[in-house]
């Protein structure tokens, strides 16, 4: 774990007078598991929307794969296909089927043949355990079930890096486990993983590394057990004690 | 009286007062002088089978491509009123305000005869000449409907196509697009009624024997005859193409809806 496939230098993001991202300075190493935690407003959104140039930072470098995505004569649109994200509200295309959903990218940007990407979506789909839902449309499906076909369409670029943007935030609480079941399994398989979440088990449990981030910058960061089991920082501890009471 | 009960008298009266209004009306008309004027048989059956192999081909003909240039039209305009440049944006809001501002009557004319005039151009032939300056118009006022359904798709749809490597252009195409046509097909319905009956305006531009549409060939057939029936029998003949047609977009629309849901 030493080759670094995420790196930010001196990032910053402001929307109009709103200082979001105060200099973030940040490496993420191959097959690493990071957890980004802090309050509501703290930056941790944005700061994993700059990493695949969903936000375009004001200031600052960033790096995947070896390439700066931020360089003015970056091909975005296939320097993003490093990177995989999955959002808090899914977004998964409402028109197309399951099995749509995961293949669209790989028929429309790859210009796969449509057997070879159906097989491809089969794997995966099974992989989250949904292989029975091919055929469905996303409205016919449970937040849960959605999440993890997001997840699979996600993973159908196989991508370096994965992205998760509070992906279980949305979910009714009985629905949380399944997905991050899918997440803690993905993570033992080796994928590099971005991880913004309000789950301190998740946390805990499965990272590698855990940083706490408030007013755009990160505050503290080290191993889990350190991070949220013995933080040093007062407002970790601030936060930490307001998550952890409910 | 409790106020329940006083409604009920209020609406029994107004029943009460339309049903003698009705019976006065269907008592005092001259139904044998009115059928005589607007429904006369013998001139009905005159109107077959030129109405349908005529009159009712042309105005399907301006219709259909009036609509499909009017949609393609659209879709591009909306397109560039969504646009980070600057001067699509501009070019297309100043083409939709004129387009839509000005009557459809005085288009056809300012495009149909005083083009030609102007340029010494001419129009290769009296299709063309009506169903561009319909297809013209048309996008205009699509533009907008197109846009309307483009901005009411989640703003996620767009950034999770762009997420997984797809170009602006390549998620409008496969996947904002599609959506949006699903939301708009009602609106996009009326479009195509309105268009319908927006041919009857071409006939200004003057008519062969070859090119006349529905309304046209009803007043032609009033000339000739004296009568007002062939006007009812064209009326009936635009109904029997509009509500087919407002049927299949009511049932497109409760099927996508049990898709979505």
């Amino acid at each position: 774990m030493s080759e670094p496939l995420v790196e930010l230098r001196q990032l910053h993001k402001s929307f109009g007078d709103n200082h979001v991202l105060r200099g973030i300075d940040l490496t993420v190493a191959k097959g690493e598991v990071l957890c980004i935690i802090g309050p509501s407003g703290s930056g941790k959104s944005t700061l994993l929307r700059c990493v695949n140039l969903l936000e375009q930072p004001t200031g600052g470098q960033v790096f995947v794969a070896g390439v700066e995505l931020t360089h003015r004569d970056c091909d975005i649109d296939k320097a993003r296909r490093a990177t995989g994200m999955v959002f808090q509200q899914f977004n998964l295309f409402s028109h197309l089927s399951v099995r749509e959903n995961v293949t669209i990218s790989l028929r429309k940007v790859l210009k796969m043949k449509r057997a070879e990407a159906n097989a491809r979506a089969d794997v995966l789909l099974n992989r989250v355990g949904l292989a029975d839902k091919a055929s469905a449309y996303p409205a016919q499906l449970s937040g849960g079930q959605q999440q993890r076909v997001a997840i699979a369409r996600a993973l159908a670029m196989e991508p370096s890096v994965m992205l998760f943007d509070e992906a279980t935030s949305a979910l009714d609480p009985e629905l949380v486990g399944d997905v991050l079941g899918v997440m803690r399994e993905l993570a033992e398989e080796g994928m590099t993983m971005l991880v913004v979440t309000h789950e301190m088990g998740f946390a805990r449990n499965v990272a590698d590394r855990v940083i706490f981030m408030d007013g755009g910058v990160i505050v503290e960061e080290g191993k889990p057990a350190q991070v949220i089991n013995e933080p040093r920082e007062e407002r970790t501890k601030k936060f930490l004690a307001n998550v952890l009471e409910n | 009286m409790s106020r329940r009960q006083r409604l009920q008298l209020v609406r029994g009266g107004i029943y009460a007062l339309t049903i003698a209004a009705l019976a006065l009306l269907f008592i005092s008309v001259d139904w044998g002088a009115l059928g005589g004027a607007l429904f006369k048989w013998d001139v009905v059956q005159k109107q077959f089978p030129d109405i349908l192999t005529n009159a009712l081909r042309n105005t399907i003909i301006f219709t259909i491509f009036g609509f499909i240039g009017g949609l393609s039209l659209g879709l591009l305009l909306a397109v560039m009123r969504l646009s980070k440049s600057r001067p699509y944006r501009w070019f297309a809001a100043t083409y939709i305000e004129i387009l839509r501002g000005v009557p459809l009557l005085v288009t056809l004319l300012i495009l149909g005869f005083g083009i030609p005039i102007a340029t010494g151009w001419s129009w290769p032939n009296p299709y063309v000449q009506g169903a561009v300056p319909l297809a013209l118009v048309a996008g205009a006022y699509i533009a907008e409907t197109v846009r309307a359904g483009i901005e009411a798709v989640p703003r996620g749809q767009m950034e999770a196509a762009r997420s997984l490597g797809m170009s602006y252009t390549r998620a409008m195409v496969t996947v904002i697009i599609p959506q949006a046509f699903r939301i708009i097909v009602p609106p996009l319905t009326n479009e195509f009624v309105l268009l319908i009956k927006d041919t009857s305006l071409i006939s200004v531009l003057g008519v062969t024997e070859r090119t006349l549409d529905l309304a046209r060939f009803g007043r032609n057939g009033v000339n000739d005859s004296a009568n007002a029936t062939p006007l009812v029998v064209a009326g009936l003949v635009y109904l029997a193409l509009t509500i087919p047609l407002t049927q299949l977009a009511a049932w497109m629309e409760r099927r996508s809806k049990v898709g979505r849901r």
